[in-house]
């Protein structure tokens, strides 16, 4: 899908630049599972083992360029065998182009760091580190970075709750930082949205009309 | 002594070697061998922060000091993290919306901005161009807002402190238009996916034009305390520099990246919204320190008054949101009459939209430089994962590199001119 705003003249040659980048990537580079534009913007998938060969071909090669990291971030899938995507967002200031690159990982599966090929990789990985719990191979400063001393767990992981487990609080009596188990007067409502017009398709007796509403249903998007 | 002894414990000239020591006074073991050498190194951590003025915040630096010199920089960052991220992946869209103003604090519409601009990406929705004039608008208010804060911060930082109490009165001006135009001062809520919330009160068009022609007397007033004054040239020229390469290798964006020579804004090379309409110059330095970063940002603030001028001019009545009722609730005065109405009104707050599956990145040149948004939907009325990119991040983790041999009270410059914000660091 071509944005209506991306309809200037430097915008289209950059949208045709960035396909045939994508080309290259699907058809000339290994284990690149798959390489497209997707809303306008150009989304390589690899392997972990290919990552620090395509991230210094990225930076280095004329066509690429790609001198700055910009992003580096985790999502969560926990119903997949591999877990995690690891998703590195470049820039390229010389040929005004982007990029994202994504891999997968489990919880024990490390991934090599790009902290040699872009200093500013070393808090982008232990923040992924510390949010995820994916480990980077590496990296020369691996150690937890937004929680709070002392705190378990992954928080931005899927089966991590958001009230989380600890509670921390200045005990008067004690006069120091306790840590307690989290105890809510009312437990977190996490109402279901999906409502019984769209959610429920089939409703009792009325199941002539099913065909007709997914079609309804999926026209919406 | 021969060198090889040295070697034994010492490679650096930081350890001064005890060999003056009476036998008498060495512990027993080294009276029997005398080949152990009592050690002492001459350098010791300092702890700056978390509750200093000048760390702009919570941030706890532990500083290796050789004498008045700064060794190396560890910064502890996470004391303000309040798991914004997880927090947005509970919410709807809408309701997600508000965090951003409480994460650059100090420039909050620019991060509506670009949650904005992200979801209505995924959504595949067009806004109306009278949003798109005041989008730009407020955003280079914001702007304005802040540098002027981050410059007079810097200036009170390096003992200038009547800068900051002129650009409080300014900002106070800059914050009744926020005012006026959202309801709020810091915390709008402004931008929403699809539009801005609301349009302008009459009249405050011709406040903003009026304030547009004698703020740039106020740049010049400020300039005329700093820009040559020789106290505030010694406490910045030729501190804290960093060049091109070392600036592009560190993630830095905005001001910093320009101030080392990188002629790079997201506004003139990946217009958003309106930018592609406007006349603007990209302010570019060459030396990279803290000065330069300076000069930028009062640089900035001129085109940006020019900015909203423009928007001033081009800008035409019309919606400010898109007309659709499944992205936009309905005027209140139709909720009274229309069922429909009151129903999409009851949808939209409760559940909310849903927006298809799909993944952007989409930065946009907030202030203190890129700042973006990964934004993963899966289909639901809830983002399934909405990566924040912070600028402050990774201008924050080149302080080592920036500051290392440098003086302990230069840090503080460098400090102030890297324009951090916590809320916004640590999420």
């Amino acid at each position: 899908m071509v944005d209506a705003r991306l309809s200037s003249p430097q915008q289209v040659s950059l949208q045709g630049r960035l396909g045939a980048l994508a080309f290259t990537f699907s058809t000339a580079w290994p284990n690149v599972s798959s390489a497209a534009l997707e809303k306008g913007e150009l989304v390589v998938r690899t392997t972990r083992d290919q990552l620090v060969p395509l991230m210094t071909f990225l930076r280095d090669d004329p066509q690429c360029r790609f001198e700055q990291m910009m992003d580096l971030c985790g999502v969560d899938y926990p119903s997949r065998a591999e877990r995690f995507d690891v998703v590195y967002n470049l820039l390229s200031v010389t040929l005004n182009q982007r990029i994202r690159v994504i891999i997968t990982t489990d919880e024990v599966a490390p991934v090599a760091s790009v902290s040699g090929l872009w200093p500013c990789a070393c808090w982008w990985e232990r923040e992924c580190y510390d949010l995820f719990g994916v480990q980077f191979s590496g990296n020369p400063d691996m150690r937890r970075i937004l929680t709070d001393d002392g705190f378990e767990g992954y928080p931005l992981r899927k089966d991590f709750p958001l009230t989380g487990y600890e509670e921390v609080r200045y005990d008067v009596a004690s006069r120091q930082v306790v840590k307690e188990p989290v105890s809510l007067a009312q437990d977190f409502r996490n109402f279901d949205f999906v409502s019984p017009w769209e959610g429920m398709l089939t409703l009792p007796g009325d199941e002539k009309a099913h065909e007709v509403r997914q079609h309804i249903r999926r026209s919406r998007g | 002594m021969t060198d090889a002894d040295k070697g034994i414990l010492l490679n650096d000239a930081d350890a001064i070697l005890r060999t003056d020591i009476p036998e008498s006074l060495l512990p027993e073991q080294q009276v029997e061998a005398r080949e152990r050498k009592t050690l002492e190194i001459d350098s010791h951590a300092l702890n700056f922060g978390p509750q200093h003025p000048s760390a702009h915040g919570v941030l706890r630096l532990v500083l290796e000091m050789e004498g008045e010199l700064v060794a190396r920089t560890v910064p502890h960052i996470g004391l303000l993290h309040r798991g914004t991220e997880k927090l947005i992946e509970y919410k709807t869209y809408q309701k997600a919306l508000p965090y951003f103003d409480r994460l650059d604090y100090v420039s909050p519409m620019c991060e509506e901005q670009a949650f904005a601009l992200a979801t209505e990406k995924l959504l595949g929705i067009e806004i109306p161009e009278r949003a798109r004039w005041l989008r730009v608008m407020f955003a280079e208010i914001t702007r304005v807002l802040n540098h002027i804060l981050n410059i007079t911060a810097l200036g009170l930082d390096c003992g200038a402190v009547t800068p900051a109490l002129w650009g409080y009165e300014e900002r106070e001006k800059l914050l009744e238009f926020y005012e006026a135009a959202s309801g709020a001062r810091f915390h709008a809520n402004y931008f929403r996916p699809g539009g801005v919330a609301q349009d302008l009160p009459a009249g405050l068009e011709d406040k903003i034009g009026a304030w547009a022609k004698e703020f740039p007397a106020w740049i010049d007033q400020l300039e005329g305390l700093l820009t040559e004054n020789r106290i505030w040239k010694q406490r910045t020229v030729g501190i804290g520099v960093f060049t091109a390469e070392q600036a592009l290798a560190w993630g830095f964006s905005g001001p910093c990246l320009r101030a080392s020579g990188v002629p790079w804004d997201l506004r003139r090379t990946q217009p958003y919204d309106n930018y592609h309409k406007v006349e603007f110059n990209v302010p570019v330095a060459r030396h990279g320190d803290c000065y330069d970063r300076y000069l930028v940002r009062v640089a900035e603030m001129r085109e940006s008054v020019s900015i909203i001028e423009q928007c001033l001019n081009q800008i035409r009545p019309g919606d400010v949101k898109v007309q659709d009722p499944k992205f936009s609730p309905p005027p209140r005065a139709e909720m009274k009459r229309s069922m429909e109405a009151l129903i999409h009104h009851f949808k939209l707050f409760s559940e909310g939209y849903h927006v298809p599956p799909g993944a952007t990145y989409t930065a946009v040149e907030s202030p203190k430089g890129e700042f973006g948004v990964y934004l993963v939907a899966d289909g639901s009325n809830k983002p399934y994962r909405c990566k924040i990119r912070p600028t402050g991040f990774a201008h924050l983790q080149a302080l080592d590199e920036l500051s290392r041999r440098s003086m302990l009270a230069d840090m503080v410059a460098v400090l102030g001119s890297l324009d951090l914000v916590f809320g916004e660091v640590d999420r």
